[in-house]
C-alpha cells in the first residue's frame, strides 16, 4: 500500500517537473526572438559604422576635433570699455560682454533665454563710458552698463557710468581702456582713425568705412599702431565654421571655381524701414532729444527726420547699402575660409523695383567678382523682395559645400575624385555626403533617412542638447583675449581692408554703371 | 478550470505569436533607433502636426524642457512596450499602451484629406495609414493575449493560479 502510494507522489512529483520545465521553456519563447534582433542591429551598427567611418576616414576628416575654446586664465585686469552710439546692435554686444538693460533682463526671464546668457563666461570687464547723440539712446546704456546682474557669476565693478556728449570727450579720458563702435556707418572710420590715435583699442562694427579716402586712412593708421582692431564679423566664432575651414583645407571640394553668396529679405525691417514701432507710431526722438548735428558728422547737411535717423541705411550719405550691411558679412565669412583677398575687378547691378519710397539704395542687386590668379568668381545675389532661401555655397568641381548654420557637403555628380565611389553607392548624390551640425560639433556621414532629410533642410541645427554660446560673445573675447595676451584677431585691419576695397569697388561700379578694376601697383579703385 | 487562460488552436496561437513578436520588434529598434541617432528629437515630427493634436504638439515644441521630457519618454517608451512584446512580460499592458501611443503618432499626422504635410510619407494613404493598422493590431494583440502562454507573463500567471488553488 503504502509503496503504491509513494510510486504514485514520485509520479506526481516527476510530472509536476516535467510540467514546470515545460512552462519555463514556453515562457522563455521570446528569447531567442529578442537574440536574433540583437543580432541585426549589431550588424547593422557595424555596416553603419564602417560605411560612414571609411568615408570620413579616407577623406582624411577623422582626425578633426571640435575646437576646444580657452577660458580667461585666472587673473586679469579688469578692462575699461566705452561704448561709442547704443542703439540695438550695441546692446546686443553688451550682452555679449555679459551685461543686460533690466527691461531685457524682465524678458528674457520669461522665456528662459536669461539662465542660458547668465551661463557665459565672464570677461572681466566693466562699461565705464557711454556716447550717443540721442539721450533716449545713452540712457539705455547708461542703465545696462550700471545694471548689477551680470552673466558668468560676475561681480559688477562698481565703476562709475559716464555719459559722453562726443565722442572725442570720451577718447581724452584716460580711464578709458577700449572702445566699441556701434554708430551708423558713416562715422565709422572717423571715429576708429581718432580712437587708435588717442591710444584705444577698438572692437568696429562693420562696414570698416564709406569711402576710399577713408579706407586708406584708417588702414595705415590702424596697421602702423600696436592697438589691438577687430572687425564685427562674429561669424568666424561659430563651431561650424572652424570645421568649414579644415574641410577646405583637406581639399574634400576638389578646384573651387565658382562661389555663390546670397542675401534674402523680404520685410520692411530687413529693408531698413525702422522708424515705426509695433503699433505703426513714429519711434521718440526730436531735434530736442537728438544732437542731430553731430549724428550728421561730415555728411550733407539735410533737415532732421525720423525716416533718416532710424532708416539712415537707405541713403548713400550714410553707407553702401547691402553690400555694407549684408555682403561684408558673405565676403568675411569667404575670406576667412579661402583668404581670396582683393579681386581684380568687380561688376554691380541691380535697381530699387519693390521698396517705391525714397530709398537711393537698390533692393535688388548683384555683383561679381572675378579673382583670374586664384582662378575663381565669386557672386553675389541679394534682395530686399524675396526671402526664397538661397544658401552661401562654395562649388569645386568634386562636392559642394553650403555653409550656413550647418554644414552640407554634397558630392558632384561628375567628380573625378569620387567617381568610384559614385559608381559602387557608397556615396549618393542626391542627398548629402557630409554634414556639421552646430549641436554637435563633430562630423557625421549621413547615414539615415532622416538625418538626410533633416541635414537637407537645415533643420539640425534648430534644437541644440548642449550649451547655446553667442557667437558674438566670443568676438568680442577673441578681441579681449587679444588685448590683454597679445595675437591677432580674426577679422584684423588686412582683412578689413581687402573687405572695404572688395565693397567699394561693387559700390562704385553700381553708381557708376560700369566695371572697375583694383590697380596693385597705385593701390586704387580705377 | 482555468479561470480566463484562452485556449487557442495551434495555427491560431502562431499567428498570434508571429503578430506580437513583429511588432514588438517594430516598435523595440524605433525607440532603439531614436536613443541612437545623437541629438534625436521629436521636435519635427510635432511640428508638423496639424490635425486634432496641434495645440498639445506645438506647446510643446515651444517648451524646451518638455519636450526633452517627451522626447526621453517616447524613446524609452518604445524600447519598453518593445521588449515587452518579445519577451511577453506585461503582454497586456505593454499592447494597450503601444496601441495608445501609435494613435496619438496617427492623430499627429493623420492622412486626412485636405491637411498636407511637408514630411513625405510613405504609400499612399487614405484617412487609413500603417500607423493606424498596427495600432488596432495591437487591441487584437491585448484581446487575444498571449503573453500568459509563450511569455515571461507565464511564470506570473503560474504563481498566481497557486495561490488561488492553495485558496
Amino acid at each position: 500500500m503504502s509503496k503504491d502510494n509513494n510510486r504514485r507522489q514520485t509520479q506526481n512529483s516527476n510530472e509536476k517537473n516535467t510540467q514546470s520545465r515545460r512552462t519555463m521553456l514556453k515562457a522563455m519563447a521570446g528569447i531567442p526572438v529578442l537574440g536574433l534582433f540583437a543580432y541585426e542591429l549589431m550588424e547593422k551598427k557595424s555596416f553603419d559604422r564602417s560605411k560612414g567611418n571609411h568615408l570620413i576616414k579616407e577623406l582624411g576628416l577623422d582626425d578633426i576635433q571640435p575646437p576646444t575654446r580657452i577660458s580667461t586664465s585666472g587673473e586679469v585686469d579688469l578692462l575699461r570699455i566705452g561704448i561709442i552710439g547704443f542703439g540695438n546692435r550695441a546692446g546686443q554686444l553688451a550682452n555679449g560682454l555679459g551685461f543686460i538693460h533690466p527691461v531685457t533682463m524682465e524678458n528674457w526671464r520669461k522665456n528662459e533665454r536669461l539662465n542660458n546668457w547668465l551661463e557665459q563666461e565672464s570677461l572681466n570687464v566693466a562699461i565705464t563710458g557711454i556716447c550717443d547723440v540721442f539721450d533716449l539712446h545713452a540712457e539705455n546704456g547708461l542703465a545696462t552698463a550700471k545694471n548689477e546682474l551680470l552673466a558668468g557669476g560676475a561681480k559688477h565693478s562698481g565703476l562709475p557710468v559716464k555719459r559722453y556728449r562726443t565722442y572725442l570727450e570720451m577718447l581724452t579720458d584716460s580711464s578709458i581702456d577700449a572702445v566699441i563702435i556701434a554708430t551708423p556707418d558713416h562715422h565709422h572710420a572717423r571715429i576708429t582713425i581718432d580712437a587708435i590715435q588717442a591710444g584705444k583699442h577698438v572692437y568696429l562694427e562693420k562696414s570698416l568705412c564709406h569711402t576710399e579716402e577713408e579706407l586708406y586712412e584708417v588702414y595705415d593708421v590702424v596697421r602702423n599702431s600696436n592697438r589691438v582692431f577687430q572687425l564685427g564679423h562674429q561669424i568666424t566664432q561659430n563651431v561650424v565654421f572652424q570645421q568649414a575651414k579644415e574641410i577646405i583645407r583637406k581639399n574634400i571640394l576638389g578646384k573651387i571655381s565658382i562661389i555663390e553668396t546670397t542675401s534674402n529679405r523680404n520685410t520692411a525691417d530687413g529693408a531698413w524701414i525702422r522708424h515705426l514701432d509695433a503699433n505703426g507710431n513714429p519711434k521718440p526722438g526730436n531735434l530736442q532729444s537728438i544732437d542731430w548735428k553731430q549724428w550728421l558728422g561730415n555728411s550733407p547737411e539735410v533737415p532732421f527726420t525720423i525716416d533718416r535717423f532710424y532708416n539712415w541705411t537707405k541713403f548713400f550719405d550714410y553707407d553702401t547699402g547691402m553690400l555694407g550691411q549684408l555682403f561684408t558679412h558673405e565676403y568675411d565669412a569667404i575670406n576667412q575660409l579661402l583668404r581670396i583677398g582683393i579681386p581684380k575687378s568687380a561688376v554691380a547691378s541691380g535697381g530699387i523695383y519693390y521698396w517705391k519710397d525714397n530709398r537711393e539704395i537698390p533692393d535688388v542687386l548683384h555683383a561679381v567678382f572675378e579673382y583670374p590668379e586664384k582662378e575663381l568668381t565669386l557672386m553675389y545675389s541679394a534682395s530686399l523682395a524675396s526671402s526664397r532661401s538661397r544658401g552661401r555655397v562654395i562649388m569645386g568641381h568634386d562636392a559642394s559645400m553650403e555653409l550656413g548654420g550647418t554644414i552640407t557637403i554634397t558630392a558632384d555628380n561628375n567628380s573625378t575624385r569620387y567617381k568610384q565611389k559614385i559608381q559602387d553607392g557608397t556615396i549618393e548624390t542626391d542627398a548629402p555626403m557630409l554634414t556639421v551640425s552646430s549641436g554637435s560639433g563633430s562630423i557625421d556621414a549621413v547615414t539615415s533617412a532622416t538625418e538626410k532629410y533633416y541635414a537637407s533642410r537645415g533643420l539640425t541645427s534648430t534644437f541644440i542638447n548642449g550649451r547655446r554660446i553667442d557667437i558674438t560673445h566670443l568676438h568680442l573675447k577673441e578681441w579681449i583675449d587679444c588685448i590683454r595676451h597679445g595675437g591677432t584677431p580674426s577679422v584684423d585691419i588686412e582683412k578689413s581692408f581687402e573687405e572695404g576695397v572688395t565693397v567699394l569697388m561693387a559700390h562704385k561700379s553700381y553708381l557708376e554703371k560700369r566695371r572697375v578694376e583694383w590697380d596693385p601697383v597705385l593701390r586704387k579703385i580705377v | 478550470m482555468h479561470h480566463n487562460r484562452t485556449t487557442y488552436k495551434p495555427i491560431q496561437l502562431i499567428t498570434l505569436m508571429l503578430l506580437r513578436f513583429l511588432i514588438g520588434w517594430h516598435l523595440l529598434y524605433e525607440g532603439i533607433s531614436k536613443f541612437l541617432i545623437p541629438n534625436w528629437t521629436s521636435a519635427g515630427f510635432l511640428k508638423e502636426s496639424q490635425w486634432i493634436m496641434s495645440g498639445v504638439s506645438h506647446w510643446i515644441v515651444s517648451n524646451p524642457k518638455v519636450l526633452i521630457i517627451v522626447d526621453i519618454l517616447n524613446t524609452w517608451g518604445l524600447i519598453a512596450i518593445g521588449l515587452g512584446l518579445i519577451i511577453g512580460l506585461f503582454t497586456r499592458v505593454a499592447a494597450i499602451s503601444g496601441a495608445i501611443l501609435l494613435l496619438v503618432y496617427f492623430m499627429n499626422n493623420a492622412p486626412i484629406t485636405g491637411i498636407e504635410y511637408s514630411i513625405p510619407t510613405e504609400g499612399n494613404n487614405l484617412v487609413v495609414n500603417r500607423t493606424l493598422i498596427e495600432a488596432i493590431a495591437l487591441f487584437a494583440l491585448a484581446v487575444f493575449p498571449t503573453g500568459s502562454i509563450f511569455g515571461l507573463d507565464a511564470l506570473f500567471y503560474k504563481a498566481k493560479l497557486k495561490k488561488i488553488t492553495k485558496e
